[in-house]
């Protein structure tokens, strides 16, 4: 009863989580910032080493607020460094993140060997204990700790993007024409950033840094390939990040191995699939289109070279089937497939070994001749 | 001071892994310019990271831990993961950043399922296998060294080789394509080189921390030099100076890790760099707008006398009349 009533928790833990991180991710996504997240995760890691030191617990609500701060400087540090137009983005971002984590590991490795704030934890995280760490109020333990926090995170996030939303489409889509109209492009971004660090940090204790990235970054990827519209993306993106996490889950529980890893493998493999089978835009549709495409023009083709010549002295000789692949230079198994594709359609009928043109070939070839 | 390093000398342990740590920093600080300059940084990060699943699965096979057979591993998952990542942003309208986070936490994830399935398995050989996560440089053994040295070099020499073609491919990829070189050829063997770079550096520095051995050289090399030759041989020195004082460092005194010591050194480098380069840093640029305000003010000075001066010639000159 008790194991159950655990994997439950920890099954409602992983999708609240995913569910929080995929909200602010979406925007990330679309603002190419996504790079962002990965820096505010490990980053992070000195603040919250800091805070320890000073409160000397691990569940302390101080080691959030000290976390995000740190993952707030860091967005600062790299725009500045931006600035400077010394760095480039990209270099901004990967100089800023291994510095501040390098300090946090030493801070960790120097002044941390008797306290139990290891980086493994830290970094990979382990969803398995989230449910074990209770909130105690009063002597009593009123359910996990991970679970109040990403609670909340998750309220805050859709409080957030509800209130916000037309400001941070805007911004998100047209950052100029944003900073015109006097939306203040600069304090939505600054508000997405404290929200991402808030979620990271938040998510960081159960899942890990790592993981982190998968959820934020995996679903609203995932959606992105399959819709056009932001609120369409944004609810896509909760509904794929919870499968995640409890095919996940789930999955952990089967083969008995790290669950924070399995999410993540789960959803790279969602995101593969997504990538191959989705209509229109997926690999499968893309390549199916290419083969149609690819018929559609060789029998455009047949059907001008007969109209071309029709009723011409030469006719007889260029609608010879065995003779196609000369005068249009096609390979002769493939002048037969496209020959039979062209009868099956009826644009072409077949006289002996002569080809002739229906109505419909005709009318094809004209419509096409005058485009 | 001079005890110390006459005491250290002597060391044997500390030779060999400051030696590792200034291989390892020139050959990551010359191929990371190439990143860097085309704008690539944290694509060795998703390949540090996407490296681990392939470290996993050749100790699955192999079961063993020759520094060769894991490095072996992780270069050909670095591979499939950056091939993942060319084409999400060939076939789809997801953004380059976007492929990065998707391959590099999901493949670090999946590294993490397979490690903890080897975990399970109780093999007692296995221990070590999570040095890449973090890496340990204090572990590098000679042999390790040597795969650092010969592999690292191969690279370099690959470098040199292709030096004039790589050139174009980084500054004008158009033009190298305009004048008939194969540049996604070029694109697939600097790509190669840089995975080389990294899985070699992933037992010393550990899988977060590689990326800023390649970043952080460039960055600072840069500052310092427009010419590209000069780039490369900086960024080997700087990487390589940041090795070894790191390593002196982190051994002068217990619980100082070297991985995060050294990345610690070669951001120090940067940020003086920043600040202090001539031309392009920040001081210079600071001095050099106050001398332009000055010259700007007297020469304005100047122009307002003769115009007052010019001014008063006209009023005698009514007055005459």
């Amino acid at each position: 009863m008790i194991t159950e009533n655990i994997n439950l928790l920890t099954a409602i833990i992983a999708v609240v989580s995913a569910s929080a991180c995929a909200l602010p991710g979406v925007f990330l996504v679309l603002r190419r910032m996504t790079l962002m997240s990965d820096a505010i995760s490990h980053a992070i890691l000195p603040g919250i080493v800091l805070a320890f030191f000073l409160t000397h617990s691990v569940s302390s609500p101080f080691l959030i607020v000290a976390a995000t701060a740190t993952g707030i400087l860091t967005v600062v540090f790299v725009e500045l460094l931006q600035k400077t137009k010394l760095v480039k983005e990209d270099a901004a971002i990967g100089l800023t993140f291994p510095a501040l984590f390098s300090i946090g590991v030493i801070l960790i490795s120097r002044y941390s060997k008797n306290i139990h704030l290891d980086i493994d934890a830290v970094l990979l995280g382990e969803l398995a204990y989230a449910p074990l760490n209770q909130l105690d109020i009063n002597g009593r333990e009123i359910g996990p700790v991970a679970l109040y926090v990403m609670g909340f995170m998750l309220v805050l996030n859709v409080v957030f993007i509800l209130v916000f939303y037309k400001e941070l489409k805007l911004v998100t889509f047209d950052a100029s024409l944003a900073a015109t109209l006097g939306f203040a492009p600069t304090l939505i971004h600054y508000g997405l950033m404290t929200l991402v660090s808030m979620t990271t940090v938040g998510a960081f204790d159960a899942v890990g840094s790592i993981l982190v990235v998968a959820l934020i970054v995996g679903p609203p990827a995932t959606a992105y390939l399959m819709t056009d519209s932001l609120t369409r993306m944004l609810i896509l993106s909760v509904i794929i990040g919870s499968i995640n996490a409890l095919g996940g889950y789930w999955l952990s529980i089967l083969l008995n191995v790290s669950i924070a890893g399995t999410i993540a493998s789960v959803t790279l493999l969602v995101f593969v699939l997504v990538f191959l089978i989705v209509p229109n835009r997926g690999l499968v549709s893309i390549a199916r289109r290419h083969i149609r495409q690819k018929w559609e023009f060789a029998q455009t083709m047949l059907v001008i070279h007969l109209f071309n010549h029709e009723g011409l002295p030469e006719a007889q000789e260029e609608s010879e089937i065995a003779h196609l692949h000369e005068h249009l230079r096609w390979e002769p198994s493939f002048a037969l497939r496209v020959v039979k594709n062209a009868l099956n359609n009826r644009y072409v009928l077949q006289e002996a070994s002569q080809l002739m043109l229906t109505e419909r070939g005709r009318a094809k070839a004209q419509r096409t001749l005058v485009q | 001071m001079l005890n110390f390093f006459f005491h250290t000398r002597f060391d044997y342990t500390l030779m060999i892994v400051s030696i590792g740590a200034a291989l390892l920093g020139a050959i990551s600080g010359a191929l990371g310019t190439y990143a860097v300059l085309r704008r690539q940084s944290l694509l060795g990060d998703a390949i540090s990271h996407a490296a681990l699943p392939g470290i996993a699965i050749a100790f699955i096979l192999t079961g063993s831990k020759t520094p060769l057979i894991l490095v072996l591993g992780a270069a050909i998952a670095g591979w499939i993961g950056t091939l993942f990542i060319v084409t999400i942003v060939r076939l789809t309208r997801i953004k380059y950043d976007s492929a990065l986070g998707i391959v590099l936490s999901t493949f670090f994830g999946f590294g993490l399922v397979l490690l903890t399935l080897i975990q399970r398995q109780g093999n007692a050989n296995q221990a070590g296998l999570d040095t890449f996560i973090f890496g340990q440089a204090a572990t590098l053994l000679q042999r390790d060294v040597l795969t650092i040295g010969i592999l690292g070099g191969f690279a370099l020499l690959i470098t040199s080789i292709l030096w004039k073609e790589l050139k174009l491919l980084v500054f004008d990829e158009g033009f190298a394509a305009s004048i008939g070189l194969q540049t996604r050829l070029l694109d697939i063997v600097l790509t190669s080189l840089l995975v080389i770079a990294i899985v070699i550096g992933l037992q010393a520095v550990g899988a977060v921390l590689m990326s800023a051995m390649l970043v952080a050289p460039a960055v600072a090399a840069r500052q310092w030099t427009n010419r590209l030759n000069l780039m490369v041989i900086l960024a080997g020195c700087f990487g390589a100076f940041s090795g070894v004082v790191g390593t002196f460092i982190s051994s002068s005194a217990t619980g100082i890790p070297t991985g995060p010591t050294i990345i610690l050194c070669v951001t120090f480098m940067v940020v003086f760099s920043i600040v202090f380069a001539p031309n392009r840093g920040l001081l210079w640029n600071s001095i050099k707008q106050r001398r332009n305000r000055r010259s700007l003010k007297l020469v304005t000075n100047r122009l307002v006398e003769s115009a007052s001066a010019n001014n008063r010639i006209i009023e005698n000159d009514n007055r005459k009349y």
